[in-house]
């Protein structure tokens, strides 16, 4: 094979891109696919930070201590060489983003300043303002660009990915992709493949996640063989603001930096928030939680919210809502600190709210399950890899504020190299065959799509999913809503053969790409709905409240999903986790760890 | 502003960068908290005008919704500003929806704005940084320094100030306020100043930043208020200085 493989990228947010960077710099050459122009990806919606251990507050921290507290957040279903991997690299990491030039905070010395998040008692997280995915994305995107002009990197931006190109022998030999201006669907040759495609959130409907966050690339390449791990591990975060097109993320950082969360004690209290005194104020979390307060991880957070609105019928005038409090804090540390989020809900919402406390609750955030991948981010498919959120490594069954930053730029840099060095020792295929029959195989899912004639808009059909999805598959789960969640997936599976096309034009048509989109989040759904019921205890973000308890005699173990296609549905593995570097043990946040 | 129940909309629609273009009217139910892209994505779900006929869904870029993938740019009652943020209450009715008009349609409300990136790629906006591994911590910066630095960085590539420019057009070939504004962030850049001097290059010929003709528009309609008309002040003073400097070597 040639010392300068080709490889695909598809996606351009920080794990792609990191891939990108370290490819060129290898000497690889690199096709970079992304549906919206790479500067438009998800990742610049990351508001707090990004952790890494650089201990520059005097506090003791380590680089251990930022991987017990990883995989005690996780709630121990992470194999933990790649997080302690991960974690010795961030500093590194940060260093690196620190001379690509990201605005980070500084202190008046000079140096990187650092503030808290949840799920660990110290200031590791680094900032830039409150829109730091934005800036570190940027700083790629700009490093990117600078490869680009020297003719190493090509983008395909406004392309969708549609499959993996697999030859006889299974082995991944490029892929195939759409033109969403002019529709046409071209195969791509490559050495290798890095599927970097971010989250899942439009399974969920209305969620955190951006517009392009489908899963739909993570399902195709499912559906063509790949495994998909702990699908079933879906991150609700506590504090967004609840919306008609989409729930706006009130990032952790506000509590970070001294927010509060509180209802009033008494229901249906109809007051001015501001003029409700302290002692009539109910502060649940730092009662609850003493040592860490507001800053317990997402997933106990949320299920404490829920508990307040409806166990205790508590919520902001008897509505889902509870209130997120920075008044008490300086204006001129919240513009310096928090700008950027705090403007959203200005633009947004219309209150102000250094001065008025601001109305949130939890919303469907981020996918700890993802594609299956080894330590190398290698798939079990050869010649596919995955980085970022859309494979489960890192995380376990719940993730940490500001680690999916770290984790997806690491698994950037893991994956990019792999890639490479698998293709310098690639044997040739055994025939060519492939391409073009992949290519039929996508041009006649297309014109299947332009023909029909059905009566189901996929716009409404995917209403009822996400609608679906977010009461039987977030916070709470119950059995036999699974399993009847699973069955309207079926039926919506069914009615998906009967859908209308309301556009059949051939120039920059969004509803093709819309639909060939809700497929595959229907076939992922799946996963996930039935991952959950099989999965009979509570771990992290997965909580059901008829086994309550963690189980590891059981369940200590990672969900291995694989699509069987004669089936049409998943069938599930499970394999043993790797706790080999520390023993799990009770997870709790009222007490220090 | 209109009738309390329902909102109406004023969309022009273009099949194609070559095809012609028309206007299409829709109306929909009033609640709380519609923005223009919620309003967009309702009218996919039932793509049918005011006056009943059944059309296709609208094509328009988005992503985030939040203001800060800079996706959703376009004309919202003749004002270059974000969709995502236009709320439907704050808006005059009927709700007058284009594409940018200095940009090539790609369809209906979808433009093509790369011209930005390649402008980007002509000034270097880039800090140029031996390779990326680990070479221990960047250089110390300021508070004050970060403070300046921070606001231009913010910017999400969406193009309103070129779109408000009276002189960005296919005469001038102006560069633009948001690519001199870039100039401005990494000049300042320990590292990046490195490339001061081919990014000041960059901007003397054709379409460079003696273009500006002072409107101002562009700092007006910026949705992240970055202060554009001092970059192309401060970035201005520079090319000219450099200017004089590169005639006396001469």
């Amino acid at each position: 094979m040639a010392s300068n493989p080709n490889i695909i990228v598809i996606g351009g947010g920080l794990a792609g891109l990191s891939a990108v960077i370290k490819i060129a710099e290898m000497g690889g050459n690199v096709d970079l696919f992304s549906i919206v122009p790479v500067k438009r990806s998800h990742s610049v919606c990351a508001q707090g930070g990004i952790n890494a251990a650089k201990n520059l507050k005097g506090e003791g921290d380590s680089t251990w201590q930022h991987f017990d507290d990883t995989v005690y957040g996780g709630d121990f279903l992470a194999n933990q060489p790649p997080v302690k991997a991960m974690c010795d690299a961030a500093p590194g990491i940060i260093d690196l983003l620190d001379r690509m030039g990201v605005p980070f905070n500084r202190t008046p010395e000079g140096l990187l300043d650092f503030r808290r998040f949840g799920g660990t008692l110290y200031n590791r997280t680094a900032f830039a303002g409150a829109t730091t995915g934005q800036q570190l994305l940027y700083a790629l995107d700009e490093q990117v660009r600078r490869y680009e002009s020297e003719g190493k990197v090509k983008k395909y931006e406004h392309w969708e990915f549609l499959s993996a190109v697999l030859d006889s022998k299974g082995v991944c030999r490029g892929i195939c992709a759409m033109d969403l201006r002019s529709m046409e669907v071209r195969i791509f040759p490559a050495d290798a493949i890095i599927i970097a495609t971010g989250g899942i959130g439009a399974i969920f409907g209305r969620s955190t996640n951006s517009v392009v966050c489908t899963g739909s690339a993570q399902s195709a390449v499912y559906q063509q063989g790949c495994y998909y791990a702990n699908g079933e591990f879906i991150q609700v975060h506590p504090t967004s603001i609840p919306g008609e097109d989409k729930l706006r993320l009130m990032s952790e950082s506000a509590r970070g930096e001294g927010g509060r969360v509180w209802v009033p004690k008494t229901p249906g209290d109809r007051r001015d928030p501001k003029s409700i005194p302290e002692k009539e104020r109910w502060y649940f979390l730092e009662e609850w939680y003493p040592k860490y307060g507001n800053l317990v991880p997402r997933d106990v957070a949320t299920r404490a919210i829920f508990r307040v609105v409806y166990e205790h019928n508590l919520g902001i005038d008897g509505k889902p809502m509870v209130y997120l409090d920075l008044t008490h804090i300086d204006r001129k540390i919240l513009d310096r600190k928090l700008e950027g989020i705090l403007e959203i809900y200005e633009k947004f919402v219309g209150d102000d709210p250094r001065d008025t406390p601001m109305k949130i609750f939890p919303g469907m955030h981020y996918t700890m399950g993802g594609l299956w991948v080894d330590f190398n981010q290698a798939t079990n498919v050869p010649g596919i890899y995955a980085a970022g959120e859309c494979e489960y490594q890192y995380h376990g069954a719940n993730r940490l504020g500001a680690n999916s930053l770290v984790s997806c730029i690491f698994g950037g840099f893991i994956a990019g190299p792999n890639a490479v060095r698998y293709a310098r020792n690639l044997q040739a295929a055994p025939s060519n065959g492939h391409f073009d029959s992949e290519r039929k195989r996508q041009d006649e899912i297309n014109a299947g799509l332009m023909k029909a004639e059905g009566n189901e808009n996929p716009f409404r059909l995917w209403r009822e999913l996400g609608d679906l999805m977010t009461k039987d598959c977030t916070v709470i789960r119950y059995n036999r809503n699974l399993h009847q969640a699973d069955g309207k997936l079926c039926e919506l599976l069914e009615r998906f053969q009967r859908i209308n096309l309301s556009d059949r034009s051939l120039w920059a048509n969004t509803t093709v790409a819309f639909v060939r989109q809700l497929y595959n989040m229907l076939q992922l759904s799946r996963v996930i709905a039935q991952g959950a019921a099989a999965r009979d205890e509570s771990r992290g973000a997965h909580y059901k409240p008829d086994f309550p308890d963690r189980d590891d005699k059981n369940w200590l173990k990672t969900t291995k999903a694989y699509f069987a296609p004669d089936a049409d549905e998943p069938k599930f593995e499970f394999e043993p986790v790797d706790t080999s570097l520390i023993p799990p043990r009770a997870r709790r946040y009222d007490v220090a760890k | 502003m209109g009738n309390s129940k329902t909102v109406r909309f004023k969309i022009k629609r273009q099949a194609s960068p070559a095809a012609k273009s028309y206007w299409e009217e829709f109306e929909l139910p009033r609640h709380s908290g519609m923005n223009v892209i919620s309003s967009l994505m309702e009218i996919a779900g039932n793509p049918v005008t005011r006056d009943g006929r059944t059309t296709t869904p609208v094509t328009y870029d988005s992503n985030c919704l939040e203001e800060i993938c800079g996706s959703c740019a376009m004309l919202i009652n003749g004002k270059a500003r974000m969709a995502c943020s236009a709320l439907v209450d704050k808006l005059d009715q009927p709700i007058r929806l284009e594409p940018f008009s200095k940009f090539p349609v790609v369809r209906d409300l979808a433009v093509d704005r790369s011209v930005l990136f390649e402008n980007l790629k002509a000034v270097k906006a880039w800090v140029p940084i031996d390779g990326s591994y680990d070479l221990g911590p960047g250089p110390r910066l300021t508070m004050q320094d970060q403070e300046a630095a921070y606001p231009l960085s913010r910017c999400i590539s969406c193009c309103c100030c070129m779109e408000a420019c009276p002189q960005f057009n296919e005469e001038t070939n102006f560069v633009g306020a948001a690519a001199i504004s870039q100039v401005r962030l990494f000049n300042t850049h320990p590292t990046g100043s490195a490339l001061k001097r081919e990014r000041l290059s960059a901007l003397m010929g054709d379409g460079g930043i003696h273009e500006c003709g002072y409107a101002q528009n562009c700092v007006e309609v910026c949705p992240k208020d970055i202060p554009l008309t001092r970059s192309i002040a401060e970035v201005g003073g520079a090319v000219m200085k450099q200017a004089i400097g590169d005639l006396f070597r001469k």
